[in-house]
């Protein structure tokens, strides 16, 4: 079983997502892929479905890989990665391959929750050996911020456009660990990068499992969430502070909660640093952000319900 | 680095170079450089997780400073310094009046 490892182990291994890409200053993807990647032991092939991540650390003729990397398309980052897997398996059996490498898949949410839903559903069905990332950052940010099924309720983005008929997000969003979960795979979590030693131990572990794994990742975005670049991983605290964002993990279908706040923090001083969410700080907007407290109270009470606390 | 013409260009645009984007200076984006005290850091390396762009120098498990090449001086490095600390302050790149 995969030990944790601390700050000063992980800083011994090589870098293997270097400078010179063009994420925004203070992106969350990089800081989830930088601790990932320190924290595996393994040799890492990579796969990524398009999203800012993918467009921004492969601009032709640059990269900032030092692992192997691919990529196909929006929707099949979960496909590709599995094809590689099934190779690999081949090679093995046939003596080609002695080396023990493994599969990661990195998706951002709109590649994960929406486009790239099915071949991942898919990939869990078939058993494949890989784990899947999914840097959840909110909306579409790589195409300007559109409304993806992981914006929250009532953000403003250039697809649910606030005004005097909209209030931002109709929706809710979407619970994706639980559909993951659903699948009955042999391990699901969330995890934050404020938190790098739960990040890098569920990642460890989720190495470790024979069998698919999900991680589902936060990931502060200074430009779609309108907020100031130094804010990335406070921002990312405060999420999981206010049960936004619990961290949890999903093992053989037991699920442990991996952090309680001592004191949950109101969803409103989550959103009031967030220009995407400025219209709730209006006086007639407070009823939103009591649906918002709401759904966070319903949805944290459920998993502690479902942990069996 | 030279752009590549189209005989060159290795078939189905595969990058033969890993980590080549450390050729491109994505620190001249940047208008607050991160400045750290050494004595007064007390090596917990939390700047060193949380950078983004990979640019804080580890030397024999000690910071030793800032990669400004690839810096984008998003500050995240002095915000998440211990509050006890405060090894890491953000200074403007430019010393002039700054315009507006």
């Amino acid at each position: 079983m995969a030990e944790p490892l601390s700050i000063k182990e992980l800083a011994k291994s090589e870098e293997l997502l270097v400078g010179g890409h063009r994420l925004c200053p203070g992106c969350g993807h990089s800081i989830i892929l930088r601790q990932m990647l320190h924290a595996s032991e393994y040799p890492l092939v990579l796969a990524m479905s398009t999203g800012c991540l993918e467009v921004c650390t492969t601009i032709y003729p640059y990269t900032s890989w030092k692992t192997p990397w691919i990529h196909s398309a929006f929707e099949n980052a979960a496909a590709t990665i599995t094809g590689v897997e099934t190779m690999y398996r081949a090679l093995k059996k046939k003596g080609k391959i002695d080396k023990d490498v493994k599969f990661v898949a990195v998706g951002g949410d709109g590649g994960t929750y929406d486009i790239g839903l099915q071949s991942l559903s898919g990939a869990f069905e078939r058993g494949h050996n890989f784990v899947y990332v999914c840097t959840d950052n909110g909306a579409y940010m790589n195409t300007g911020t559109q409304r993806s099924s992981a914006t929250p309720f009532a953000a403003d983005t250039t697809t649910s456009p606030v005004g005097k008929k909209i209030i931002g997000k109709q929706q809710e969003r979407k619970n994706l660990t639980k559909i993951a979960a659903a699948h009955d795979i042999p391990y699901a979590a969330q995890a934050s990068p404020h938190n790098w030693k739960d990040l890098t131990m569920k990642f460890r572990k989720a190495l470790e499992i024979d069998g698919p794994a999900f991680l589902n990742v936060v990931s502060p975005c200074p430009r779609g969430w309108r907020t100031d670049a130094s804010e990335t991983v406070n921002l990312a605290k405060m999420a999981v502070d206010s049960c936004y964002w619990p961290l949890y993990e999903v093992e053989n279908g037991k699920i442990t909660i991996n952090y309680k706040p001592k004191e949950k923090v109101p969803i409103f001083e989550w959103l009031k640093v967030q220009g995407r969410f400025k219209h709730l700080l209006k006086p007639e907007n407070e009823g939103l952000v009591k649906m918002f407290q709401d759904k966070i109270d319903r949805d944290w009470e459920d998993l502690q319900k479902r942990a069996g606390e | 680095m030279k752009k590549k013409g189209w005989k060159e260009v290795p078939i189905g645009g595969v990058l033969k170079d890993k980590g080549s984007s450390v050729a491109y200076n994505s620190g001249s984006w940047r208008s607050f450089r991160p400045v750290i005290d050494l004595e007064k850091c007390i090596n917990c390396m939390f700047c060193w997780v949380y950078c983004p762009d990979s640019s804080v120098i580890i030397k024999g498990g000690l910071v030793a400073g800032f990669d400004l090449e690839h810096c984008k001086g998003c500050g995240i490095c002095a915000k998440e310094c211990p509050p006890k600390v405060t090894a890491i302050t953000m200074e403007p790149e430019s010393k002039g009046p700054v315009c507006g």
